[in-house]
């Protein structure tokens, strides 16, 4: 009995096995895995540890522990937080409207019928090809206080008497990393634009042409609605990523000068990781959450797809 | 209202001329089609017509004005594109009203000509939706009340059909010509359907190669084609041709292919032994003792009549019957041209002898 007992309970085994494989539900967790793993490990983890830290005053070395929202009071009472999170406001209202005002004018550019038009978008592509570090070198040199390439040019041609101190005095640096991230934004947001002026039908436009529209009207009665989808997703992709800025400012400036263009990101780096202040730093990174979340919700409501994008009949 | 005067028109991309000279006269409140293939030039005319492309050389006229350097706007005429080029973010109501509303008309106004439209073209339940909620046709009704609320001195319409069902394009055609008649808005329209163009037209003006073939009246080109071009292009089954040379000695005659005899009224002076091309419409044989032999190959029954085609001296023809002849594939007949209804077209030149 025994010895034939095994086997039997072998096959029921094996067959459990295989109708778990049959089963959609099973079969669907199971491919799900690999996608749910990945967040967790990389998104959802991070994220969590970084809640935590800003709870706890760990230090690079040491073990830290639990003291609730401390690190929030002594931040509030900080006034060079206070200074980053002015200046990352700044940076990021600043460059964002003038990233879209140029973007959008190149595009409408671009979309014209030009010559050497593939070359001239290969060279309005090319600050988004170069790496950061890069480029944040290059501006670093044209803004230096001795061989800036600008002071010399307006020296040369009389318009100036001394060398501008770009990176030394608070707002000309302020408006110094502003431009170079304005350089540096402006291509993602000009080709999309130029993509999405590319979906219009060029028959709207002569319509609209017949229909009595002058340039400006055709702007504002067609290309405008018609782009504010795209406009909409651009804007929150580009305001994400100004705010969350850190490449440019940690190269040219290192928040300097007396923590003039200290970003939310820059000023949690250099105490977190320079400082040691883990549980510190942690606390500004997750300061940074509400604007964030007050960003995407901002544009989740207006990417909301009006009307005239739905189809169907009512 | 006005006419519209087409003067030696040209039009070169580049170096590469797509319209030779083309003058077409049309009176006010004519409905006139441009028709023939793809790349005749057609679309390209009303374009210009429409001031969305430069005239090369030549005139062109609405009423007693040069339009050449005349914007598209103050031509004072309305357009339907093919894709009916509806604003996909204004609802119908503001679709019709967008041109008056650019003109400064008050609200009052553009709220009596839109519902005015509207009622003429049964889109009142649909003013308040987006294009996206509409059918093919109704999208084409709304080009139709775009235009129409401008009450322009004429209407171009560009193909406005051929993205429709069949169906629905047999009674949109219906529609525009019976708005035409109420209406008497001079109108230019462009297809490549010569039923289309046969149906609605006053005046068809056949297009071929940045040329026009012939103009008139689509019974004059039905019943007296210029050239063979027009004769191919115009009716449905197309007309049958036949090489062969003509024989005036004695009793006029062709001789077809393989020396198949087939009836001619009378020969065109001199032209005994003369290369020659013999048309004749499928709806314009009998079944004849004296006719040609022909082999029966398919035979296709659409109700009302019966296409029957066969081989009349080893080339193919096709016949059309409206009584029910007993035909199978296989059977040898004898097909008679009525010999008033035949044409004959020089075979060099292709013009009608």
């Amino acid at each position: 009995m025994a010895v034939l007992a095994e086997p039997v309970a072998e096959v029921t085994r094996s067959s459990l096995w295989s109708r778990a494989f049959e089963s959609r539900n099973f079969l669907g967790a199971m491919f799900m895995v690999p996608a749910i793993a990945t967040l967790i490990l990389f998104l959802a983890y991070p994220l969590a540890l970084g809640f935590w830290l800003g709870m706890t005053d760990t230090k690079i070395g040491g073990a830290g522990r639990y003291i609730g929202f401390e690190n929030f009071v002594s931040l509030a009472k900080d006034s060079v937080f206070w200074l980053s999170v002015f200046n990352t406001i700044f940076y990021t209202v600043t460059a964002s409207i003038v990233k879209f005002a140029i973007g959008l004018y190149l595009a409408l550019l671009l979309n014209e019928r030009l010559p050497f038009k593939s070359m001239i978008r290969a060279i309005v592509l090319l600050p988004f090809v170069v790496p950061t570090v890069l480029s944040a070198i290059a501006f670093w040199w044209i803004y230096d206080s001795q061989f800036s390439i600008i002071s010399w040019v307006l020296i040369k041609a009389g318009l100036i008497t001394r060398y501008i101190d770009f990176l030394g005095d608070p707002w000309n640096a302020r408006w110094s990393v502003v431009v170079a991230n304005i350089w540096r934004g402006v291509p993602f947001v000009a080709i999309t634009l130029l993509a999405g002026l590319q979906t219009i039908s060029p028959s709207l436009y002569e319509a609209a042409n017949l229909d009595g529209a002058t340039n400006l009207q055709r702007f504002r009665h067609i290309t405008l609605p018609m782009l504010s989808p795209i406009i909409a997703v651009v804007m929150t992709f580009s305001v994400l990523m100004t705010f969350t800025d850190f490449q440019l400012i940690y190269t040219i400036t290192r928040g300097g000068p007396i923590n003039a263009t200290h970003l939310m990101a820059t000023l949690s780096f250099q105490r977190a990781i320079t400082g040691g202040n883990l549980g510190e730093g942690a606390a500004i990174s997750n300061a940074m959450i509400p604007f964030l979340v007050a960003a995407i919700l901002l544009s989740f409501f207006g990417l909301q797809r009006s009307r005239w994008q739905q189809g169907g009949r009512d | 209202m006005s006419s519209v005067q087409i003067r030696d028109v040209r039009k070169s991309f580049g170096n590469f001329e797509v319209l030779h000279g083309v003058t077409i006269p049309i009176e006010d409140g004519q409905f006139v089609v441009l028709v023939g293939p793809s790349g005749c030039g057609k679309s390209t005319l009303l374009r210009m017509l429409a001031g969305l492309e430069n005239i090369t050389s030549g005139t062109i006229s609405i009423g007693d004005r040069v339009v050449n350097n005349v914007q598209p706007k103050e031509r004072d005429i309305a357009m339907v594109f093919q894709n009916y080029a509806l604003y996909p973010h204004m609802t119908v109501a503001d679709n019709m009203g967008f041109s008056l509303k650019l003109r400064g008309a008050s609200t009052d106004e553009i709220n009596k000509r839109v519902k005015r439209a509207a009622e003429i073209l049964a889109l009142s339940p649909l003013l308040e939706r987006y294009p996206r909620q509409l059918s093919g046709g109704q999208r084409q009704r709304v080009a139709m009340g775009r235009a129409i609320v401008r009450d322009p001195q004429v209407f171009l319409f560009d193909e406005p059909l051929s993205n429709l069902d069949a169906k629905l394009r047999v009674a949109m055609r219906t529609e525009i010509k019976e708005l035409h008649q109420r209406l008497k808005t001079t109108t230019v329209y462009v297809t490549h359907d010569q039923i289309e163009a046969m149906t609605m037209a006053d005046k068809i003006v056949v297009m071929h190669d940045g040329i026009v073939e012939q103009m008139g009246t689509p019974l004059e080109l039905y019943d007296k084609p210029d050239n063979q071009f027009v004769a191919g292009f115009i009716g449905s089954p197309a007309m049958n041709f036949l090489k062969g040379h003509v024989r005036s000695n004695g009793v006029a005659t062709f001789e077809g292919p393989n020396g198949v005899k087939l009836p001619l009224k009378t020969a065109p002076t001199a032209s005994d032994g003369r290369p020659a091309v013999y048309g004749v419409r499928p709806e314009h044989f009998t079944i004849a003792d004296d006719g040609a032999e022909a082999e029966i190959i398919v035979v296709e029954p659409t109700g009302s009549e019966t296409q029957v085609f066969a081989k009349v001296g080893g080339e193919q023809v096709v016949a059309v019957f409206r009584e029910r002849h007993q035909f199978n594939p296989g059977d040898k007949v004898r097909l008679k041209p009525d010999p008033a209804l035949v044409h004959l077209f020089d075979e060099a030149t292709g013009k009608r002898m």
